[in-house]
């Protein structure tokens, strides 16, 4: 049988970045086909040029066994590949039904036209048991169903070969566990999947075939039947990866923040964090685990300074934080960051550093005010030599202080942004995602750092959708869902079904 | 190895010079139009606005008024804002101005005096751009709109206020001339040979404020606050800037410039307060920011450049009948699009060049 892909020597290049190299492999038609790799191993770039954005520099591609040239999204779908994107491609306030019309109208009468679409579309919805109403509003539906409507759209596409970038960074376990329901049946209609993840799990769990990148090549071609997590890990990284990272044994100290009755409303009066209580303790790493968008990022938000509460109790080192009294948070960071509050951002370019700076000057972002001279200007000396101290100590690279930081890997620009945060030397150090789009090995290097914090008796707030990341590191786990805590638990009850049934909003004894 | 991004030498140098070489060249065209041979008139632009003396000295008395416009439009840039209203702001720095000057020019020697115009020069300036200011950062409304609104707001209001100004029997729509203490001391008294000249003390006050801007936008955390802010305001706030004062104060500081700029038209020129005065050096402020990438250096060139038009223009103008007065406005027009609107025109096409000749 032909097979359903066949990427031929493919090259393409950036600048001076070679995004894929001589990738050469073949997707059998009717698999569910893996393609991992760390970020910027290239796979986002072979599948934005299978899929149209990109063209390559050279190399073929062959779809069933021709020899085609893809030059646009739209030839894309006429040959029958579908993609659905990590960023869902959706018009929120359209329902399910327009939003699958929208670009294939059928002309200017719509009403007759959408008849027949609704139609179709609800015997798509039985036949693949897509649970979705075709006349819900998108803002309405949850994650995992918005994320079965872009599936629905390929579909009613009629694409045979679809395309899904990381489709689980966004979903609980269940939601996981359903969409990987409606992939083995895509699979049984003799349909092609290309799965582009880095979660090896879930490799193990539903790919036939995987291919490995690493710096833009293929570094590893396997049936998924013969290898292991371990095995993929290495050809990942290109080295062997500690699976558990040395810590100290759980020696908790004094209270350092204590959260009470914590209340936040968002202008329009709905409810955004609900009754939130916990404590953290000096020399611990407690992990809100939950999927993103359930209050974890205004928590963050409210124990950095950047977001007032609408009320309740936040101590810190016994005393209340200064909430009070103010109407607007603005400055407010200055402040927790003097009394000793630390905070990796999770949006690291939204928040976390100013692109157009040098890597030098985000050194001290946040901490201006704590490097000047007698004459209240800057020490550039002594700016220099902390900041090639810390490229050293936190292996940045390059580990050139004057490159703007935008230049930087995600994971390099992390590596910059915990530095300059440990070096700061908090109390209480608030992380929020510290590994997202970030490789593995360097994703080792700040779990690391992190323990290593926790070791030196710094209460840790750790906020992540990744369990591995919170079983990697945590010593307690909080999960939240819809703005409240629904279960807590010690790392040694550490059970995915059973946080990922709180995650879903299942409160559990 | 390919190069990606331009190194800085060739934005900052290379670009900014193609761009001026294609606006001269486009000038040279409409100057073979008229019928006038470019390369002559070339030469007595450039001679009368540089090389004779007296010419410089114009050229550099017309840029110290630039330098503050270009430095107001600049400081409000490094912030993320964009003020349009330097014009309205130089104007009622110029009110500010006159105001301290009538009530105090038959009291206060020269050595208080002076620095009393300036200080009413800057406050009446800064208060202008505070009310923009104040809106956008606690309402959101946009500084663009807000502040060329006020440029009219400032016209008409003047048009009102310079009645009460006006001596009983003046025709001159302008205030009274200001007594002797009130003059900027002049910079021939000290170098002869620029002939009669109204460069004055203002140039070197410009100077001083390139650099003090310079110091304060990139050597101090305040400049660092103020850059992070218009960079990045989501990030300037994790990082603790309290963005809406931080607002306020770029645009008091940007607006107390604008107002400064009066001082070298009235102080150092006219003495005396009249419709209409500032003449559009607000408005070429916003050129000379952009040409000059709010950079000291390069805000210095362009002012310059921009006198040199002007005091050049003119005598080109009174040489050349065929060449009306009008044709340095239409070169400055031309060089705003060259260097603002279509700054990175040859980006892309020099990067290409310095890749070949890498390879080769």
């Amino acid at each position: 049988m032909q097979p359903a892909v066949e990427f031929r020597n493919i090259s393409k290049a950036f600048g001076r970045v070679q995004a894929n190299a001589d990738v050469s492999f073949t997707i059998a038609k009717g698999s569910i086909h893996g393609v991992i790799g760390e970020n910027g191993a290239g796979k986002s770039t072979l599948m934005s040029i299978l899929y149209g954005y990109y063209h390559a520099d050279s190399g073929q591609l062959l779809i069933d066994g021709h020899p085609r040239n893809i030059r646009t999204s739209n030839e894309a779908i006429a040959l029958g590949i579908g993609m659905v994107h990590q960023h869902f491609m959706l018009v929120e306030n359209m329902t399910v039904l327009d939003n699958v019309m929208l670009g294939s109208e059928g002309g200017f009468r719509l009403a007759s036209h959408r008849a027949a679409v609704e139609k179709k579309l609800r015997e798509i919805c039985a036949r693949y048991r897509l649970d979705v109403d075709p006349l819900a509003t998108i803002s309405n539906l949850s994650v995992g169903a918005q994320q079965r409507v872009e599936i629905l759209k390929q579909i009613y596409r009629s694409a045979e070969i679809l395309i899904l970038d990381e489709p689980t960074a966004v979903l609980t376990a269940q939601e996981t566990a359903s969409l990987f329901e409606i992939l083995r049946l895509f699979k049984e209609q003799g349909k092609t999947i290309i799965l582009i993840t880095h979660k090896l799990g879930e490799i193990m769990a539903i790919t036939d075939q995987v291919t490995v990148m690493r710096a833009g090549r293929v570094v590893g071609a396997v049936a998924t039947a013969d290898t292991s997590k371990e095995q993929l890990a290495n050809m990942m990284v290109g080295r062997p990866i500690q699976s558990e990272l040395p810590r100290a044994p759980f020696n908790p100290g004094a209270p350092v923040l204590t959260v009470d009755q914590l209340q936040l409303r968002d202008k329009a009066g709905v409810a955004l964090l609900s009754d939130i209580a916990f404590t953290l303790r000096a020399g611990e790493i407690v992990a809100i685990a939950g999927v993103s968008g359930n209050g974890q990022s205004e928590l963050m938000e409210i124990l950095s300074g950047m977001r007032l509460p609408t009320s309740g109790q936040v101590a810190f080192d016994g005393r209340a934080l200064p909430f009070a009294g103010r109407t607007d948070a603005d400055g407010l960071p200055a402040t927790f960051r003097q009394l000793g509050i630390g905070h990796v951002p999770e949006d690291r370019l939204r928040d976390g550093v100013i692109k157009d700076f040098s890597v030098e000057q985000n050194t001290v972002f946040g901490y201006q005010e704590r490097v000047k001279n007698r004459w209240g200007l800057f020490d550039f000396k002594a700016i220099g030599q902390r900041c090639n101290a810390l490229l050293t100590a936190f292996d940045v690279r390059p580990a050139d202080p004057d490159l703007r930081i935008g230049l930087l890997s995600g994971g390099n620009q992390q590596k910059v942004v915990i530095a300059r945060e440990v070096s700061a030397a908090p109390k209480l150090m608030l992380v929020g995602q510290p590994t997202r789009g970030v490789d593995i090995g360097t994703i080792e290097a700040i779990h690391t750092e992190l323990l290593k914090m926790r070791d030196a008796g710094v209460a840790i707030l750790l906020v992540s959708v990744e369990l591995e990341e919170v079983r990697a590191l945590a010593d307690r786990i909080i999960v939240m869902s819809g703005g409240r805590i629904t279960g807590e638990l010690n790392i040694e009850e550490f059970d995915t079904t059973r946080i990922g049934l709180l995650m879903g909003g299942m409160h559990t004894s | 190895m390919k190069i990606t991004e331009l190194p800085r030498w060739a934005t900052a140098v290379v670009l900014p010079l193609l761009n001026l070489l294609s606006a001269l060249l486009v000038a040279a065209l409409v100057i073979r139009l008229l019928g006038e041979s470019p390369v002559e008139s070339m030469g007595i632009l450039i001679n009368s606005a540089i090389i004779n003396p007296e010419g410089l000295s114009y050229t550099l008395f017309y840029a110290s008024t630039f330098i503050f416009t270009g430095l107001a439009v600049s400081i409000a840039m490094k912030a993320g804002l964009f003020n349009i209203g330097g014009e309205g702001q130089m104007y009622f720095g110029g009110l500010g101005l006159t105001l301290t000057m009538l009530a105090l020019d038959h009291t206060l020697p020269g050595w208080l005096l002076i620095p009393a115009g300036m200080l009413g020069a800057a406050i009446f300036g800064a208060a202008w751009a505070f009310i923009p200011g104040y809106l956008q950062a606690k309402r959101g409304s946009h500084v663009v709109v807000t502040t060329i609104m006020f440029n009219f707001i400032a016209a008409d209001l003047m048009n009102t206020l310079i009645n009460k100004l006006v001596p009983v029997g003046q025709q001159n729509p302008a205030s009274r001339v200001f007594t002797d203490a009130a003059a900027m001391p002049r910079l021939n008294t000290l170098f002869p040979i620029l002939g009669d000249t109204p460069l004055n003390l203002s140039f070197l006050l410009a100077i001083a404020a390139l650099a003090i801007y310079g110091l304060m936008v990139w050597r101090s955390p305040w400049g660092y606050r103020l850059r992070a802010t218009g960079l990045n305001g989501h990030a300037a706030h994790y990082a603790g800037v309290r963005i809406s004062r931080m607002i306020v104060v770029a645009m008091l500081v940007s607006g107390a410039l604008a107002g400064l700029a009066a001082v070298n038209s009235i102080m150092g020129s006219t003495h005396y307060l009249s419709l209409n005065f500032p003449a559009g050096a607000g408005f070429i402020g916003i050129a000379i920011a952009l040409m000059g990438r709010q950079h000291p250096v390069g805000i210095f060139l362009s002012a310059v450049l921009f006198g040199a038009l002007i005091q050049g223009g003119f005598d080109l103008s009174l040489e050349k009948p065929n060449i009306p007065q009008e044709t340095f406005v239409f070169i400055q027009g031309l060089i705003i699009l060259f260097c603002g609107a279509m700054e990175n025109f040859y980006g892309p096409a020099l990067l290409k060049l310095l890749n070949v000749g890498k390879k080769g």
